[in-house]
């Protein structure tokens, strides 16, 4: 090829590039779409994608009324866990309370539970928990054993004649030692929209013009296939890295996520996501013959991309089959990668295979959609 | 079609399966550094309470550091050198670390829980107790409605009410934007029928598919995945209609409003497809969000809908308890179908 050559081509490409911008730009409903719902969603689902465990509203039913049943009582709710929204003198309160919905939990303290304790009897106080969510009725649970352990221990050490426990325990949470879910859900919050971003607007550029039939005289123009997708693609391209610059700017300050990791490796994850996300929504777009259609196959692959991302799911806990179908996703690596570098401060030596696996499927990717799109042409 | 037939299932499956938050092979790695029998009779302990795997022998505590960061494990425990002896010695106790990788703080939260009753249990055992430990003060816990606390009992009744938001904003939204887009709502609004009627004919199809797909997951709940199903199917069936009629009239509303297709669609997902999944209690608690987001969770219908399925299937609680959200629905049904009503004549008299 000659310099000439090469010259003109740089040229019809940035023209297409200035035409595809500036018919972004045109609809005001599309700025919004660009820059403000990844903020509102990111604020949204950073604070609704919450697992941690706080405030479980508990019925009580002190059978016993002692100053040892009140203190049984505010180790529950001292520790945060725990909330009381009904206190009760009649045990049947407590279904009622379970079965409406007014009580997540139910503690019941028994008559002579003061007179027990000290007797050494070892009384038994009942906690029921309501499992219809078994996400929080695990926690709980595990919370509640871990209050009347550690208050039954403050007791028996104050009792003469104790003996030490011969094993002691020390667990530590690293890279998130107070346990917040937030700090986990928010980094990938952010993949999740730039994914969004990518595959809703590539997966529209050339269905629209099919549908308004300005694709012939894109066709008639001297660009060639290769030129036009570059031309469709680098807009793309340059909104999805402006907007993952936006989201992760509000990430650190509102959310105030600490960043470990090295900012350049994140941008060259970025990138290589984005060019994977793109080719994926080319793709529909080519075999799309209508807007609304090109919207559902994107509709269908996104909602299992999400799901099998480890996003909200552990990938750990997912049955043998999907496990292994969440190594084709590109989300699954990239929150990976954003994840690592946020938390733990990884760096490419660490995640290195997730960057391969990315760099594959982003050229790969690329070039089942070239040519596809060479031979819809 | 796809979408009405297809997408239920689709989600079902997806969401039936591959959704577990039921966590029981945590992967451990061990720096053991006493190297004795009693050691290896506390990694036992770990590795025989099913809760536990242990993967990997480490060398040194600089490969601590290498086993989290790649998350090849999620904890990591640190047996010192005299572990065996402090065991043995009255008055001392055997220290054992355990480090967790916290950035996923909800699995790490319940790992936690299951290491320290293990750690519980078998220092009682040392101790020469036999059976369960003495303590002072003893925890029953019994869980209701659904005792092994398996996710997915959790999640089939919620699915109800997010694919019914899901077939309610998009098909609405797709089929009656493409009636605006093609003009063919003027030749309807030129025949002799009444507004209200135009509206519930073009109800009447979506309710029978939504409720074919309500049919549908409740069957397969129950046969595949085994979900317990406690109440009425009366009840369940007419609050269904009511939800349905609600988020219709609702998509309606959103298609007349914007006219496009696309629009339609994505102001439909935004408006009920992700407060149904985000801001209903499917999968996160509301009681953990902050205030705010608690106060927007009440304008979210499918929030009152998931109390109900959940309810019905899992409580068996009848109308005596569902009353306020069975009443909150219908104000929903009245709101919806007059907003898509009042849409549609506005839009024809313009």
């Amino acid at each position: 090829m000659s310099r000439e050559e090469r010259r003109l081509r740089f040229h019809r490409v940035g023209r297409m590039v200035r035409k595809e911008v500036r018919q972004l730009f045109r609809n005001p409903q599309t700025k919004r779409v660009i820059f403000v719902a990844p903020v509102v969603q990111l604020i949204l689902l950073g604070y609704a994608v919450n697992t941690d465990v706080r405030n479980v509203a508990t019925a009580l039913v002190d059978h016993d009324r002692t100053p040892a049943s009140r203190e049984l009582v505010e180790a529950f709710t001292a520790s945060g866990y725990f909330r009381i929204v009904l206190t009760s003198d009649r045990s049947a309160d407590l279904g009622a309370a379970l079965d409406d919905g007014r009580a997540i939990a139910a503690l019941e303290i028994p008559r002579g539970y003061q007179s027990d304790l000290v007797a050494a009897r070892s009384p038994a106080i009942q906690l029921l928990v309501d499992g219809t969510n078994s996400n929080t009725a695990t926690v709980a649970q595990g919370y509640a054993a871990k209050i009347a352990q550690e208050l039954g221990l403050r007791i028996a050490t104050a009792r003469p004649g104790s003996v030490t426990s011969p094993l002691e325990l020390h667990a530590r949470a690293w890279f998130n030692p107070s346990l917040e879910s937030q700090v986990y859900n928010v980094p990938a919050v952010i993949g999740v929209i730039v994914l969004l971003m990518c595959l809703l607007l590539t997966s529209m550029a050339i269905v629209r013009e099919r549908e308004v039939g300005t694709l012939e005289q894109l066709l008639v123009s001297p660009l060639s296939a290769g030129e036009l997708m570059l031309g469709k693609t680098i807009p793309v391209a340059g909104i999805a890295m402006l907007q993952m610059a936006l989201v992760t700017t509000v990430a650190l300050l509102w959310f105030d996520i600490p960043i470990r990791g090295s900012l350049p490796v994140l941008v060259l994850a970025a990138a290589l996501f984005v060019l994977a996300g793109l080719s994926f929504g080319l793709y529909i777009s080519t075999i799309s013959s209508t807007q609304q259609e090109a919207f559902l196959t994107m509709y269908l692959f996104i909602l299992p991309a999400i799901i099998l991302s480890g996003f909200f799911y552990p990938i750990e806990t997912m049955p043998p089959g999907f496990r292994e179908l969440t190594l084709i996703n590109p989300l699954r690596h990239f929150l990976e990668i954003v994840r690592a570098i946020f938390l733990k401060g990884a760096g490419l030596g660490d995640l290195w295979v997730q960057f391969a696996v990315l760099l594959t499927m982003a050229v790969g990717g690329l070039v089942l959609a070239t040519r596809r799109f060479r031979r819809t042409l | 079609m796809i979408l009405a037939f297809v997408l239920p299932l689709f989600l079902l499956v997806f969401f039936g399966y591959a959704i577990s938050f039921d966590i029981d092979d945590i992967q451990l790695a061990v720096l053991d550094r006493d190297r004795t029998r009693e050691s290896r009779e506390l990694v036992e302990a770990f590795s025989a309470s099913g809760y536990f795997s242990v993967d990997r022998w480490l060398e040194s505590a600089g490969e601590i550091d290498d086993a989290l960061i790649r998350r090849q494990v999620l904890g990591v425990m640190v047996i010192p050198p005299g572990y065996a002896r402090d065991v043995a010695a009255p008055g001392r106790s055997g220290q054992v670390q355990l480090i967790f990788d916290g950035s996923d703080a909800n699995t790490t939260t319940i790992a936690l829980n299951y290491a320290d009753a293990i750690a519980g249990r078998h220092g009682a055992r040392l101790a020469g107790q036999v059976g369960a430990p003495r303590l002072p003060v003893r925890l029953e816990t019994r869980t209701w409605y659904n005792p092994t606390l398996e996710s997915q009992h959790m999640i089939v009744p919620g699915l109800i009410a997010v694919i019914m938001s899901i077939i309610a904003a998009m098909l609405t939204a797709l089929t009656i934007a493409r009636e605006w887009e093609r003009g063919t709502m003027e030749q309807l609004a030129a025949t002799p029928v009444g507004r209200l009627e135009v509206v519930l004919g073009k109800l009447l199809p979506y309710l029978l598919i939504g409720f074919f797909d309500v049919a549908t997951i409740v069957v397969a709940g129950i046969v595949i995945f085994g979900t317990p199903f406690n109440g009425s199917v009366l009840l369940l069936a007419v609050l269904t209609l009511l939800f349905l009629i609600g988020a219709l009239g609702l998509g309606m509303f959103i298609s007349a409003a914007v006219k496009s297709q696309i629009l339609a669609t994505q102001v439909a997902m935004v408006a009920t497809y992700l407060p149904a999944v985000l801001l209903s209690g499917f999968l996160f608690d509301i009681a953990s969000m902050p205030i705010v987001l608690q106060g927007v969770t009440y304008l979210v219908p499918a929030r009152y809908f998931i109390t109900v399925t959940r309810g019905i299937f899992l409580k068996g609680v009848g109308i005596d308890v569902l009353w306020v959200q069975g009443g909150l629905m219908l104000a929903f049904a009245v709101v919806g179908l007059g907003l898509a009503t009042r849409a549609f004549r506005k839009e024809l008299e313009a």
